[in-house]
Parts: structure tokens; C-alpha cells; sequence
């Protein structure tokens, strides 16, 4: 067992957890500055494949997308490693909160922070979202089905799993005759 | 015994829940609901403090909901709960597709569901920010004030990390400093 790499694990996704204000996608700034920037662990590519198994499976997107790369680096023990790093600030937080916690809503010094962090997380989403797509749709059909799914999701009901899975028909359907399959 | 109670039911909740964390909340409430955990007045304030504080929605909310019903012990219960699931499907998934990566079949799925979760990122990034700015109706009907300081300081954040690559946790924290001068 590499115990650097697991305490590396640990420690970057303690951040991601301290850093994430809000669910789903919120988190996706600080995985591509941490994960994917500063520790090199998965490429753009790599993090969508990631994602899309996350979202496709049972649990919070940030916890599996956490056990998946944990896993990747260091088998069963990183994939612990990183789950219990992404957590643990939500446990350490919230319990102080629940037992300290009276009228945390009507906080003015809180909530006039938390105004300014939750205008901020629209900035950072929306830039990680526009450069992670950019890198992952270099071809006119890539393009296109982003935007398929884009209008489809922010559109219709449609479970974003289907999205996913008919995305991945689309791809095998295109891509299974050409010679050396990398990317559209 | 409230501890594997607290277990099964959470563990339950992580393992039907697909989606990401918001998919949850329903069925949390339902629990709450079945168990006379805590009131639905409390659930709410919960999911709103669950929103305001760092980490993940469900694991918050699953947190909070262990700590009032037992203690320090039920939140981590609770808590291991409900990542449990995740944990435990991943393991065994991620053997098979070790196995499989290099198929070509298996490339050619990922090159078609690439773009895809692309455009599910970016209907995320539109869903915050029309929950964020789109001018929700007041009590008496008319519209609320657009919060231009908030417009301001998305676009502050968007330009820095994007063009400047500014370290994201400096935004946030500079974000909840302005925060407080400005609200």
C-alpha cells in the first residue's frame, strides 16, 4: 500500500470537499485545478469518462467521481482514502454546526459571505464547464452532441443517464469502423 | 438499535439515488417522514444550511440528519452510510473496466458520451446561474431587484479563473471577503 499517494489522495480531496459550495457539478473547479492541473492524475478526457460513470451510478457525483480516481492511483485503499477526505469536511463542519448551531440562517456575517462565495461559484462553474468542453469537443459531431444534451437537459425531464447512454450508442455507432479509435 | 437503523436506511438512500446528491433529498424526506427523524420544518432549514456550507448536499444533509437523530456517532454513521453504496459498486466496477479499457468498443463509447457530459456540465453551469440571477417574484407579485453586485462579482470570478487561472479557492475566499463588505 502507498501510504504517500493515500495521504496525497486524502488531502487533495479534504480540499475539494472544504472548497465545494453547493452540489452536482459545483465541485467541478476545484477537480480540475487539484486533480487535474496541480496532481496530473487524470486528463480532460479521462475526468468526462469519470463523470459520466459517476453520474450514471448510485451516489453524490463528487464521492464517486473521489473513489474512482482514489481507486485508479492505489486500489481499494486510495479509493477509501479519497472518499474519506471528500467527506470529512462536511462531517467535521455540519457537526459543529448541529451542536453549536442555533440561528446559523439569520447570521448576517454569514449569509453576507455566503452571498458573495455563491456568486462566485456561478463564475467558476461556468469557466470549468466552457474550457472542459471545449477540450473534450474538437469535431463538428462532438459539437453537436454537446449541444444535444444541452438543450435536452436544460429542456425535457429526460434522466441524464439516458442522455449519457444514448451519447455512448452514437459513439460506438460512429466511431466502431474507424481504425484506431481515440477521440471525435 | 438507532445506530444500524441510521445504517440501513442511509445505506438504502445511496444505493437507489442516482444522479448526484439532489436526487437524494426526496428520498431522505421520505425517511424523515417514515421515521419522525426531525420535523419537515428542520429538513428544510437543513437543506438550506447543507447549500451555505462546503462539501457535497447529501453528505451534508445525511450528516446533519445522524447528528440530531443520534449524536457524533449517527452522524458518522449516517455519513459512511450513504457513501457506502458508491464505495462498494465502484470497487467492483472498476476491475471490469480495467479490463476492458483498451476494447474498442469501449473507446468508442467514451468518445460519444465525452461530448455528451460536456453538455450536461455546461446545463449545470445554466441552472446555477439561473438560480443565482434570474429575478425570482417577490411576495406581492412584482419582481425582484437584479443584484448587480453579485452579476459583478461572477463575472469578476469567471474572468480570473479563465483567463488568469487564478487558483480557484483564492476566488472563493476573496468572493466571501467582498461578500462581506459589499452585503
Amino acid at each position: 500500500m502507498d501510504w504517500k499517494l493515500c495521504r496525497q489522495l486524502f488531502s487533495s480531496w479534504f480540499k475539494i470537499g472544504l472548497f465545494t459550495f453547493g452540489g452536482g457539478y459545483a465541485m467541478l473547479p476545484m477537480i480540475e485545478k487539484e486533480v487535474i492541473e496541480r496532481r496530473g492524475w487524470a486528463s480532460d478526457e479521462e475526468i468526462m469518462d469519470i463523470f459520466a460513470l459517476s453520474q450514471s451510478l448510485p451516489g453524490a457525483i463528487a464521492i464517486n467521481s473521489s473513489i474512482f480516481i482514489g481507486y485508479r492511483l492505489a486500489g481499494a485503499a486510495g479509493a477509501v482514502a479519497a472518499a474519506v477526505g471528500v467527506v470529512m469536511p462536511s462531517l467535521l463542519v455540519i457537526m459543529g454546526i448541529a451542536a453549536f448551531f442555533v440561528s446559523f440562517k439569520e447570521n448576517k456575517v454569514i449569509t453576507a459571505a455566503f452571498t458573495g462565495i455563491r456568486a462566485a461559484v456561478v463564475g467558476l462553474v461556468a469557466a470549468a464547464a466552457v474550457r472542459i468542453t471545449r477540450s473534450n469537443c474538437r469535431s463538428a459531431a462532438a459539437g453537436l452532441l454537446a449541444l444535444a444534451s444541452l438543450l435536452i437537459s436544460v429542456f425535457t425531464d429526460i434522466h441524464a443517464m439516458w442522455v449519457i447512454l444514448a451519447g455512448g450508442l452514437i459513439g460506438v455507432a460512429i466511431n466502431i469502423r474507424k481504425p484506431g479509435v481515440e477521440e471525435q | 438499535m438507532i445506530y444500524l437503523h441510521l445504517l440501513l436506511r442511509f445505506f438504502r438512500i445511496g444505493l437507489f439515488t442516482i444522479g448526484g446528491g439532489y436526487a437524494m433529498l426526496p428520498l431522505m424526506q421520505h425517511e424523515i417522514e417514515a421515521n419522525n427523524w426531525i420535523t419537515s420544518q428542520e429538513f428544510v432549514d437543513i437543506i438550506a444550511i447543507a447549500e451555505m456550507t462546503p462539501g457535497p448536499i447529501a453528505i451534508n444533509a445525511a450528516t446533519f440528519i445522524g447528528y440530531r437523530v443520534a449524536g457524533v456517532l449517527g452522524s458518522i454513521v449516517a455519513t459512511t452510510a450513504i457513501v457506502l453504496p458508491s464505495l462498494l459498486i465502484i470497487l467492483l466496477l472498476s476491475r471490469v473496466l480495467a479490463k476492458y479499457q483498451g476494447h474498442r468498443i469501449v473507446k468508442s463509447l467514451f468518445a460519444g458520451i465525452r461530448p455528451v457530459v460536456a453538455g450536461l456540465i455546461l446545463s449545470a453551469a445554466w441552472f446555477i446561474i439561473a438560480a443565482v440571477f434570474l429575478p425570482v417574484q417577490l411576495e406581492n407579485g412584482a419582481a425582484a431587484p437584479v443584484d448587480y453586485a453579485s452579476i459583478i462579482i461572477a463575472a469578476v470570478a469567471f474572468f480570473l479563473v479563465y483567463k488568469f487561472k487564478l487558483d480557484p479557492i483564492k476566488v472563493i475566499i476573496m468572493a466571501g471577503i467582498a461578500g462581506l463588505v459589499i452585503f
